[in-house]
């Protein structure tokens, strides 16, 4: 058996991007482990889930004693950004059965998106991009799940008095600076912080849901703001 | 929580992640994403990290707490300070804890 030249290329093309993605999937499986989670319900939820920042909020937001219906709708925020690569990705993703595209989808990543898409814009040379973008993503879920139950296992060594649930608004911060790209991004960020300060004292925690909203309409009406003073030089 | 309601907790996590990264690969040609939509996510990211990340600073054991005794706001600035220049989750988070330990064992 011959494997396609493409996903070849595709996992070759992810090869560079694991360093950054074992390290996280391995904090992800100590962060579980350090919430009292098990081997198996860290595993379990690495595989359904399988986006590491929503996974990383709901431990911080269930060691807090969060009511179900707030993480999971925090977490569902967090992987609101699949949708765009999502649509991005969909032309490239096409004359396939239903139950295909469910599947590369189900393996969209933050690292699979960056990979395949910096290569499908860059290259001139005709090539498969559902094959390329399925050794990319599967590389990226194979080493993803090794990693998290490395960290599942390790985990279980790190004593609680370290303070290991410092390490979630941390990997959140180095997240969040990745994401600013221009003042509107900016101005999302800090007045979704501060709203979220002063909301702190609301119930349930539902003063993360409202700093979300209002970081989001900040940062939309400054760049809009952007958009008709530039179009008014 | 229990062990039952976890495993819900995954599933409802797990069937929402997955219609957000299947939606438009499914609904290519016959729905297009509105313009508003597309320029209002890019700013979920940003917006919804820094909700998180604020007040885990600001409360550490929820009240809120802006003397030098919060470790964690302190260790914290510094953890930013590298997520700032490196952007490295790992590196922000070495520098990070290393500050928080630091100061809880010199004071």
């Amino acid at each position: 058996m011959k494997l396609n030249k493409d996903f070849v290329a595709g996992m070759q093309g992810s090869l560079p991007i694991l360093i950054g993605v074992i390290p996280f999937a391995m904090i992800t499986g100590v962060g579980a482990v350090s919430v009292g989670l098990s081997f198996w319900e860290t595993m379990g939820m690495s595989v359904l889930v399988f986006a590491g920042a929503s996974q990383l909020v709901v431990f911080q937001l269930m060691s807090a004693g969060t009511p179900w219906i707030i993480m999971v709708l925090t977490a569902w925020v967090v992987n609101v950004r699949f949708t765009m690569y999502s649509a991005t990705l969909a032309p490239y993703l096409q004359k396939l059965s239903t139950g295909r595209k469910a599947m590369l989808a189900y393996m969209l990543s933050d690292q699979a998106f960056g990979v395949s898409l910096s290569r499908f814009v860059s290259t001139e040379r005709e090539m498969d991009h559902r094959w390329y973008y399925f050794g990319s993503a599967l590389l990226i879920w194979v080493l993803w799940q090794i990693g998290a139950a490395a960290g599942a296992l390790l985990g279980s060594l790190v004593p609680a008095s370290w303070g290991f649930d410092f390490a979630f608004p941390l990997s959140f911060m180095a997240l969040m600076f990745a994401a600013l790209h221009d003042r509107p991004t900016v101005v999302a960020a800090l007045t979704g912080g501060i709203t979220a300060v002063l909301a702190k004292g609301l119930p349930y925690n539902t003063g993360l849901v409202l700093a979300t909203s209002l970081g989001i309409a900040a940062g939309y009406f400054s760049e809009s703001l952007k958009m008709k003073a530039e179009k008014s030089i | 929580m229990s062990a039952l309601s976890i495993w819900f907790l995954f599933i409802a996590i797990g069937l929402g992640t997955f219609t957000l990264r299947f939606l438009f690969i499914y609904l290519f040609g016959k729905i297009e994403m509105p313009n508003w939509l597309s320029r209002a996510l890019r700013f979920v990211p940003a917006a919804a990290l820094a909700a998180l990340v604020f007040p885990a600073l600001t409360h550490p054991t929820g009240q809120l707490d802006l003397s030098l005794s919060n470790f964690r706001l302190l260790a914290g600035l510094g953890g930013a300070l590298v997520a700032w220049r490196t952007k490295n989750v790992l590196l922000t988070l070495l520098v990070g804890m290393v500050l928080l330990w630091t100061f809880e064992a010199m004071f």
